[in-house]
């Protein structure tokens, strides 16, 4: 019954692609699986695109923090991106504000961001 | 006389003459539009209305509003709706179908079942004329209705300023419904024209009360949760007082007291994170 949301890995970053509106329990699995994921792939970065997602409730909303709080717990940065206007609309409606969830337009843009923000510590390749 | 023999009549003479009325009915009513609708119009508009309110009697009496009058109702909105939109008035409309009284009252006078006759054919077409006069005002509503539709749309452009930059110009008094249209019109240009900065300019807007205030403030975030950054301009002294009376905290969210100063604010942001981007993709 509960879909499993596919977590794809690429380099250092992990790529969740939603493809479907979201239930609580696919939620739930996708941060259970996510966190694991992190850890064993030693992701520097989590992208989360929620570009074909048309309904979001608080319930969801809410995760989408604890997942990101999670990540950073990790190591890893997440970004959400692809938010529709509508969604945006209705979790401000809601009273969410996704504080601490850093976010972009696109997967693009994400992407870019997510390189950019990154720490590179010691000799730049 | 019973009504069905006053329809039966009423048949026979509307058949029997119909060219006859017909034309006469076009002239008379063609003077009182003088002519603001062509002949040809009114030649197809009335001769299908005419034909229909033969056949409807022949089936279903006197009962204007009854199912076999379908048609003609259907007719009599088309031609109401028409005429609501090149501004006729009600009373145009209405004397369009008053007008076949005057042109069969001639043949209904003489004997004592003419009498009765003409007072069915009377009631009969002063309801079709209140028919009209609804369906008149109806549309007129409609009409009404759209175009203020069409004003709050048109009352809130969102303009590109810079690459990756828009703006929303608000001029005028703000209120819940106008707020709601520029947030949801400013959230789909910033994904429309993949734009990570927003300028929302209260220049030209007199008064800010808290529901506008809030709604401004849920725009912003509605806007971070998607990755953009909003500013808000143009706040006047006058409105900056009011929200600080009134209690409105703007918290982290940037505002500037022209223009100017935000789209100046943007463009560094935005070159700030055109920077970043190239460091980060190389």
């Amino acid at each position: 019954m509960s879909d499993r949301v596919p977590v794809m890995k690429i380099g250092d970053v992990l790529l969740v692609s939603i493809q479907t509106d979201l239930e609580d329990q696919t939620v739930l699995d996708l941060q259970e699986d996510l966190s694991e994921r992190i850890v064993a792939a030693g992701a520097r970065g989590v992208i989360i695109d929620i570009s074909a997602v048309e309904i979001v409730d608080s319930f969801v909303g809410r995760m989408l923090a604890t997942i990101a709080s999670i990540s950073r717990i990790l190591g890893a940065t997440t970004i959400v991106c692809g938010m529709r206007p509508a969604v945006a609309i209705t979790l401000v409606e809601l009273g969410l504000s996704l504080n601490g969830v850093r976010t972009a337009l696109n997967l693009e843009q994400g992407l870019a961001l997510l390189r950019a923000s990154r720490p590179e510590p010691g000799v730049r390749p | 006389m019973t009504s069905e023999t006053g329809a039966q009549r009423l048949h026979e003479l509307l058949t029997g003459q119909r060219d006859e009325f017909q034309a006469k009915w076009i002239r008379s009513v063609a003077t009182t539009l003088r002519g603001r609708l062509s002949e040809a119009e009114l030649h197809r508009e009335l001769g299908d209305l005419y034909d229909a309110l033969t056949g409807a009697i022949e089936a279903g009496g006197l009962a204007g509003r009854g199912s076999d009058f379908g048609e003609v109702r259907s007719l009599l909105v088309e031609l109401s709706r028409n005429r609501a939109r090149q501004g006729f008035t009600p009373t145009e409309t209405a004397v369009s179908v008053f007008a076949l009284k005057a042109v069969l009252e001639p043949s209904l006078v003489g004997d004592d079942a003419a009498v009765g006759s003409y007072l069915a054919l009377a009631r009969l077409l002063d309801d079709l004329g209140l028919f009209t006069v609804e369906e008149h005002a109806r549309t007129r509503e409609e009409i009404i209705s759209s175009q203020a539709e069409q004003l709050l749309e048109l009352s809130t452009p969102v303009v590109k300023l810079w690459e990756g930059v828009v703006g929303v110009p608000l001029v005028g008094t703000l209120d819940s419904a106008r707020t709601q249209v520029v947030m949801e019109k400013l959230l789909q240009a910033l994904v429309d024209s993949n734009s990570t900065q927003a300028i929302i300019d209260i220049t030209g807007v007199p008064t800010v009360d808290t529901q506008v205030a809030q709604h401004l403030l849920k725009t912003v975030v509605a806007a971070r949760m998607m990755g953009a950054t909003c500013t808000i301009s143009g706040v006047r002294p006058q409105i900056a007082q009011t929200l600080v009376a009134l209690g409105v905290e703007f918290g982290d969210i940037p505002t500037k007291a022209t223009l100017a100063d935000a789209l100046r604010l943007a463009l560094a942001d935005a070159d700030r994170q055109r920077r970043l981007l190239a460091e980060g993709t190389l």
